[in-house]
C-alpha cells in the first residue's frame, strides 16, 4: 500500500486517532513514536511525540526510544494499522501483564507467533533489546520468541489483523462497518449474577460473537467460570459461541445448571 | 403447557388430575425434595433459580420429547423456585399410560434431562453459615482449562501499567 496507513480512515476518523484514543482509555499518557523526518507531519504533530532518539530502522527503533525516554516506565506498544484491535483486547492484555518478562504479548492467530506490535514492553527490556540490536537484530518479533515474552491467546481472532494492500482496506472498512458498537442486552443468573453484581445491564459493545462478549464482560468483572463450563443463549435460545451478535439481542449466560 | 414453574408448593393432587385418562391404567410420579445433607455438608435450606423464558421451552421439549419416544398418555413437569426449606417439593413429575413400564420410563427420563438440560440453579445453606451454587463453585475452585487459570489470575491480581 502506497499510503501512510496511520493516516487511513476508519469510521470518519484516522487510524492514528482511533489508535491513540484507544490507548488513552487504558494508560495514563499516550506518545506517537515518529522517524525524525516524520516530526513535522501535520497529522502527527499534533500528538505527544516521541521522536527516534537511537539509530537503526524499523519499530525496534521506536520501542527502544520510548524505553530510553522514560526508562522506569512500562509501555503498552500499539501499531497504527491495526482496525480491529477492541478495548477487550487490551484490558486482557494489561490484566495478563507479567512483569518478570521482558514483554507481555499476544500469540498471533496465524501463526503462533509473537505480537511485538500489541504488547507491554517493561523497563528490564531496554538492554536486552540494545544487545539484540547491537548484535545485528532488528526484528522485535525474534527478540521476543528469543526472550520468551509472556504469550497470550486472543478471544478474538481478528483483534490484530492488519490492513497492508487497497483490498484488504476496503474489505476492513466493511467488517468495521458490521462491528460498530451496538446496544446487547445481557441477563445474568446464579453465580454470575452475584459476580457481576447485577442481574441484567445494557451494554454498548462491540463484540462481534457470543465468545467474544464474554471475554469484554470476564475482563471486566472477574468471572470465575471459564467459557468452556458455560453455555449461551441468545433471545432465550441455546446458542453457538460464534453466533453472529445482531444490535438488542438479549444475551444469557448459563453456568452449570442445578436443577431437580 | 407440559412444563411450568411455581413459586409456592407444588399442588400434586390438581397437577395429578390433568393426567387422568380413562385409557390410562396408571400413572407414576416422582417428588423431588430438599434433603438435609450434600457432598458432606449439613443443608439448611435452598434457593431456586431459573432462566424461566428458556427453561419452559426446553422443558417443554424434553416433556414432547417423552411422549414421542414412550407410549404414554400425557406427561407434566412442575418445577418450584425461589426458597425451600427441608423437606419441601423441589420438583414433581407425573405420567400417565396404559401400563406401568412406559410410565417409569418416562418419568425417568424427564426427570434426569429436567436435570442436565433445564437453566435452573440450586444455592445451597449450609449448617456453618456458608452458601455456594451447586456445580459452579467446586468446578471454578479447580479450573480444568489454562483458559479458567487466566481468568482466575485476572480475578485475583488486577495490575495495571503505570
Amino acid at each position: 500500500m502506497q499510503r501512510d496507513k496511520a493516516a487511513l480512515e476508519y469510521q470518519g476518523k484516522t487510524q492514528l486517532d482511533r489508535a491513540f484514543e484507544l490507548a488513552s482509555r487504558h494508560v495514563d499518557e499516550v506518545f506517537v513514536s515518529v522517524r525524525p523526518d516524520q516530526f513535522l507531519d501535520p497529522a502527527r504533530a499534533q500528538r505527544p511525540m516521541i521522536v527516534d532518539s537511537v539509530l537503526g530502522s524499523g519499530p525496534i527503533v521506536g520501542i527502544r526510544s520510548a524505553l530510553a525516554a522514560h526508562p522506569r516506565t512500562a509501555w503498552l506498544v500499539l501499531a497504527c494499522d491495526l482496525p480491529f484491535l477492541s478495548d477487550a483486547a487490551i484490558k486482557v492484555l494489561l490484566r495478563h501483564r507479567d512483569t518478570s518478562r521482558f514483554a507481555t504479548a499476544y500469540r498471533s492467530a496465524h501463526d503462533g507467533l509473537p505480537e511485538p506490535l500489541c504488547a507491554i514492553w517493561e523497563p528490564s527490556a531496554a538492554r536486552a533489546l540494545e544487545e539484540y540490536q547491537a548484535a545485528g537484530g532488528h526484528c522485535p518479533r525474534k527478540f521476543l520468541i528469543r526472550h520468551g515474552a509472556h504469550l497470550l491467546d486472543l478471544a478474538d481472532s481478528r483483534a490484530l489483523d492488519n490492513v497492508n494492500t487497497p483490498e484488504e482496506y476496503a474489505q476492513a472498512l466493511a467488517t468495521l462497518d458490521n462491528l460498530s458498537p451496538m446496544q446487547l442486552k445481557i441477563q445474568y443468573y446464579a453465580l454470575m449474577r452475584e459476580q457481576a453484581g447485577r442481574s441484567e445491564e445494557t451494554l454498548e459493545t462491540s463484540a462481534a460473537t457470543p465468545a467474544d462478549l464474554y471475554a469484554e464482560l470476564a475482563a471486566r468483572y472477574g468471572f470465575t467460570l471459564a467459557r468452556e463450563q458455560l453455555k449461551v443463549a441468545v433471545n432465550s435460545e441455546f446458542s453457538d459461541w460464534s453466533r453472529k451478535l445482531a444490535a438488542n439481542d438479549a444475551v444469557v449466560f448459563i453456568p452449570p445448571v442445578a436443577g431437580g | 403447557m407440559n412444563f411450568r414453574f411455581t413459586q409456592t408448593a407444588i399442588d400434586t393432587e390438581n397437577a395429578r388430575r390433568e393426567l387422568q385418562d380413562l385409557g390410562a391404567g396408571g400413572y407414576a410420579s416422582f417428588e423431588g425434595w430438599v434433603r438435609d445433607h450434600n457432598e458432606g455438608q449439613e443443608v439448611t435450606g435452598l434457593e431456586y433459580e431459573a432462566f424461566q423464558e428458556l427453561a419452559v421451552k426446553e422443558g417443554g421439549r424434553i416433556v414432547a420429547e417423552a411422549l414421542r419416544r414412550f407410549p404414554v398418555k400425557h406427561a407434566l413437569c412442575i418445577h418450584r423456585v425461589g426458597s425451600l426449606g427441608l423437606g419441601e417439593m423441589a420438583v414433581w413429575v407425573g405420567v400417565s399410560s396404559a401400563h406401568r413400564g412406559e410410565a417409569f420410563d418416562a418419568c425417568r427420563f424427564i426427570i434426569d434431562e429436567v436435570k442436565h438440560r433445564l437453566p435452573i440453579w440450586k444455592k445451597e445453606h449450609y449448617r456453618n453459615g456458608d452458601s455456594g451454587w451447586v456445580n459452579c463453585e467446586r468446578c471454578a475452585a479447580e479450573p480444568q482449562h489454562s483458559h479458567a487459570e487466566h481468568l482466575h489470575r485476572a480475578a485475583a491480581t488486577p495490575r495495571e501499567p503505570v
